[in-house]
């Protein structure tokens, strides 16, 4: 580790206690899910969202956006969306006798993919290439997304009807996967008493503003992960391979993921080291999509992946 | 827990169940009945097809009607349930049909052990090279099915790597244990007696065609080595039964006890060692003559060297002979008359020749003279398709067909000295042998299987008169391939003579010598042999468990030592950790993070809490922040801090 990047990695936003409690007091009760969507952002990865309609993931999402100040598109994924919906086409303008391209909504800073698993392969694949890739490739032209770019994709229990769920290969392409699930009794019940959250959520006033991102994660990336860390998430990554409840194993680039995950939460919890906490702390989120059961065609059971990590020991 | 479902296979594991019952029950086929493989070999095909189909395995009543079925036909076939080769019948069986119900673990660690277990029989049927590399291989599988469902889902190379390893890893212990362990003569299990049936060899009988009909066996009947150069080829004669009673057409070993042999030797002594086949009888087949026999061994009376029991597996024994010899110059008047004795009538054309010859001679010795000469002179021929005889057979054969092979003249000759007044007898053994340049050893086979005469004269005691020598001399010196016409049905294999051929069969054989002499036949002798190298002279089974018990442990410590070798040895930081929690007597589980710990702590000692909250603050920034020897030395001072507090 050189020098400088120590410095930086030093050099701590004021607080995030303020943007965590701005984001909780939309979404209530699910402190943890909130501080795993803005650790999925520092970290640089995109994240997806699964579950039921109505459990606030949309508003999650517009929240992120507004506190981040980043400027928000939202692609609604349906089945008779087309790729260049997505990712924008070129149009006649008579005026000057050429073609102009009119960028698609994927040209954001922030921009939620909601219900993805509704709209056709072809078009999940343009918008996850474009996550891929950081660039949009459009009639032989090729256009650089915005910096920072963000996808937040949210979608169905792949079990309801007219859903296409995503194959392995993209779902490898979200630094994490949570859930939200029904909010607790209280938060129901505040819920309640004071209306939708949405219209609260548009209406935020940034706590930062874009540019500062990327050195927010520069900072991150930064945060010190000693040899037994990088032990501790090699044995994961082993143990995910050697494990008989999992159809294949983390791959290399899952390791690296949860590596980077750990490196945000724990700069969130205003350290310069990653401890095996950080780790064990996003270990599901940044796993479970990403393995299958060994049994059954589904992903594998939050059961198993907490088995998988009370079974490696802490080197 | 999850038991159950733990529990089942998963799709890709019984396939190597598969290949494991294969290869632990496919050499079997060549021994066991048709019926039972293609009964195993249905129900193989059968678990193969649900597996491939993803189908229910049949259910319990099917089974038990099978099983039912294959037990009564076993009983029906060998009579019995109980031996050796039913045994093995009923393992191979219930291999096939336990691959029909396999859904859990355990029924597949069942599989597992019963594979290994049936691999162990295949040695009761044979110890051959082949057999053994197979059975390597088949290990090998057997161990990958094992390995492959204790390791989880891993790929098939990387699975059958993982076996070949812990089947290496096993190596130093099996060494060990073989070259260590005591000794027991005999085979361990006991062999019951159908072991030995169909045996070749010499047997107490000889009538015109035994002989002839044991030449055709290609089998090595003893293996011989030299201590010093071997002696010329025409002075090999390896002495069986000697017969001695006649009834007209079968010459039968004499029961008569005689008394000790007197031999004297005329030339320098050789000495040998000798590695017999299993042949199921009680003869050494020594050297003519025999000066010195290994311990537990005799002499006949009639030179002869014979063990105490039947030899009934591959047995080695050190010999001392002499070729220029004289043997009893002083002879019973009983055994003189015995071998002048020939049926009442019969033959009467040989006897009358026996009696002209008895005429014309002035000694015995011209007697010989004349006889061999007859057999020269006359168109007699070396056949081993002799034709069929009639009822005087010496007289057919020596005056009509004149065509036959070493025992129609040797029991010619013998005949006629007796009937000439001279004392003779019949021997029986092997001539020759092929002297192999590889490994310097004297393969003696069945082919080599000879008869010839042995005939008394006053002052010279019993001499060795060989007939057929004076019909087919190339017999004698250089074997019976050079010896028989072309057409006649010796093995292929003896016959061919490209060089090259016999080059190759010269290597494999010295290959399945080696084999043979150093890790079949590994005995008690060897096993002496081998430590009295080593420095230990009086061998006995307190020495043999106390070096086994050094040498099992010297491995199973150089492992540990290995083992520790590899281990990540314990940073400073550590060693701090461990001695903080063993002094409070608590333990951080391997999968609770420090943090988690010191919270455990909170709850459970809120007394111990700050102290234990300042030692996890040190230890995990000395461990997981950028290396500072400061952070070291605040965890040891932190750890000095805390109380000392042991579990009482």
């Amino acid at each position: 580790m050189t020098h400088t990047k120590t410095s930086k990695a030093d050099n701590h936003p004021p607080d995030f206690a303020p943007i965590l409690a701005a984001a909780n007091r939309i979404i209530l009760g699910k402190p943890q899910e909130i501080r795993l969507a803005v650790a999925c952002l520092l970290a640089g990865g995109h994240l997806l969202i699964d579950d039921l309609p109505g459990l606030g993931k949309t508003t999650l999402a517009h929240t992120l956006a507004a506190l981040f100040g980043l400027d928000f598109s939202r692609i609604q994924f349906t089945a008779d969306l087309l790729p260049a919906d997505i990712t924008g086409v070129s149009i006649y303008d008579r005026g000057q006798s050429s073609f102009r391209f009119v960028p698609g909504p994927v040209f954001a800073q922030l921009v939620l993919a909601d219900e993805i698993n509704r709209a056709t392969p072809k078009t999940q694949s343009a918008l996850l290439e474009a996550m891929e890739e950081g660039q949009v490739t459009s009639e032989g032209e090729t256009r650089r997304l915005p910096r920072p770019f963000f996808v937040i994709a949210t979608q169905n229990p792949a079990h309801q009807i007219g859903t296409f769920p995503l194959p392995e290969s993209q779902l490898d392409r979200f630094l994490m996967r949570i859930e939200l699930g029904y909010p607790g009794r209280d938060a129901e019940r505040e819920l309640l008493r004071s209306g939708g959250r949405r219209l609260a959520a548009e209406s935020l006033t940034p706590l930062l503003v874009a540019t500062q991102l990327p050195a927010l994660q520069e900072a991150v990336a930064a945060v010190h992960a000693a040899d037994p860390l990088i032990d501790y998430v090699q044995a994961l990554v082993e143990a995910s391979r050697q494990n008989p409840a999992f159809r294949h194993g983390l791959s290399p680039r899952a390791g690296l993921a949860l590596l980077a995950a750990a490196r945000a939460w724990a700069w969130l919890a205003g350290r310069d080291m990653v401890l095996p906490d950080d780790v064990q702390a996003v270990f599901p989120a940044v796993a479970r999509h990403r393995l299958l059961a060994a049994h059954g065609d589904g992903m594998a059971a939050a059961g198993d992946i907490a088995a998988l990590l009370a079974g490696v020991a802490i080197p | 827990m999850n038991q159950k479902r733990d529990a089942s296979l998963s799709r890709e594991q019984p396939p190597w169940l598969f290949a494991a019952a294969i290869a632990a029950t496919a050499p079997h086929a060549l021994a066991q009945p048709l019926w039972l493989t293609a009964f195993a070999a249905v129900l193989f095909a059968w678990a193969g097809w649900l597996w491939w189909e993803d189908r229910r395995l049949p259910g319990r009543w099917v089974l038990m009607v099978l099983t039912v079925a294959g037990n009564l036909a076993i009983l029906a076939e060998y009579r019995t349930l109980f031996g050796r080769e039913p045994g093995v019948a009923l393992l191979v069986m219930f291999m096939a049909l336990k691959l029909l119900e396999v859904r859990h673990r355990r029924d597949a660690v069942v599989v597992v052990m019963l594979a290994y277990f049936l691999l162990l029989t295949h040695y009761l049927h044979s110890q051959e090279i082949a057999v053994g590399l197979w059975l390597i291989v088949a290990l090998w599988l057997v161990t990958a099915a094992l390995t492959r469902l204790h390791a989880g889902p891993i790929e098939r190379r990387e699975n059958l790597r993982l076996a070949g390893t812990l089947l290496l890893q096993s190596l130093p212990m099996m060494l060990v244990l073989y070259l260590l362990f005591p000794r027991i003569s005999g085979p361990l299990w006991g062999l019951p007696e159908d072991a030995h049936t169909g045996r070749t060899g010499l047997s107490e009988r000889m009538n015109p065609g035994s002989i002839a009909e044991l030449v055709t066996s290609g089998e090595v009947a003893f293996r011989v080595r030299f201590d010093g150069p071997p002696p010329a080829r025409r002075l090999l004669y390896w002495r069986g039964p000697v017969l001695e009673d006649f009834d007209g057409t079968t010459w039968q070993r004499s029961s008569r006890r005689l008394t000790e042999e007197v031999v004297q030797a005329d030339g320098p002594a050789i000495t040998y060692e000798s590695t017999l086949e299993a042949h199921g009888q009680r003869w050494l087949l020594a050297l003519d003559a025999p000066l010195a026999l290994p311990e537990g061994a005799s002499l006949d009376g009639r030179l002869a060297a014979i063990v105490a029991r039947p030899i009934d597996s591959r047995q080695r024994f050190r010999l001392r002979a002499a070729t220029a010899f004289r043997f009893n110059l002083q002879e019973a008047p009983a055994t003189l008359t015995d071998n002048l004795r020939l049926p009442t009538a019969g033959n009467p054309r040989a006897r009358a020749l026996a009696r002209e010859w008895q005429r014309q001679a002035r000694a015995p010795e011209e007697l010989v003279d004349l006889a061999l000469r007859h057999f020269n002179r006359e168109a007699f021929h070396y056949t081993l398709r002799p034709p069929l005889l009639g009822r005087d057979a010496i007289d057919d054969f020596l005056f009509r067909s004149r065509r036959g092979f070493c025992e129609h003249y040797a029991s010619s000759f013998v005949f006629l000295m007796r009937a000439a007044g001279l004392p003779a007898r019949v021997v029986s053994g092997y001539q020759g042998g092929e002297f192999n340049p590889l490994d310097g050893y004297l393969v003696v086979r069945q082919s080599e299987a000879h008869a010839w005469a042995e005939v008394w004269f006053a002052g010279r005691g019993w001499t060795r008169v060989d007939p057929t020598a004076a019909v087919a001399p190339e017999r004698i010196e250089q074997g019976i391939v050079s010896a028989l016409p072309a057409g006649e049905p010796l093995p292929a294999f003896l016959l061919n003579r490209a060089d090259w051929l016999r080059d190759l069969r010269h290597r494999w054989e010295a290959v399945n010598n080696t084999w043979n002499q150093y890790i079949l036949g590994y005995d008690g002798e060897r096993q002496r042999q081998f430590l009295s190298q080593l420095g230990f002279i009086n061998v006995d089974w307190r020495l043999l468990a106390t070096l086994l018990g050094i040498a099992g442990s010297g491995v199973l410590a150089t492992i540990l030592l290995l083992n520790l070798w590899h281990r990540p040895r314990l940073d400073a930081a550590r060693r701090l950790w461990r001695r903080a929690q063993r002094r409070i007597g608590l333990n951080c589980a391997p999968q609770e993070t420090p943090l988690a710990f010191a919270e455990r702590v909170r709850r459970t000692d809120p007394a111990l809490a700050p102290a234990v909250d300042a030692v996890v603050r040190h230890y995990l920034l000395a461990r997981y922040a950028r290396t500072d020897p400061e952070h070291l030395a605040a965890l040891r001072a932190a750890v000095n801090r805390l109380p000392r507090r042991r579990i009482v």
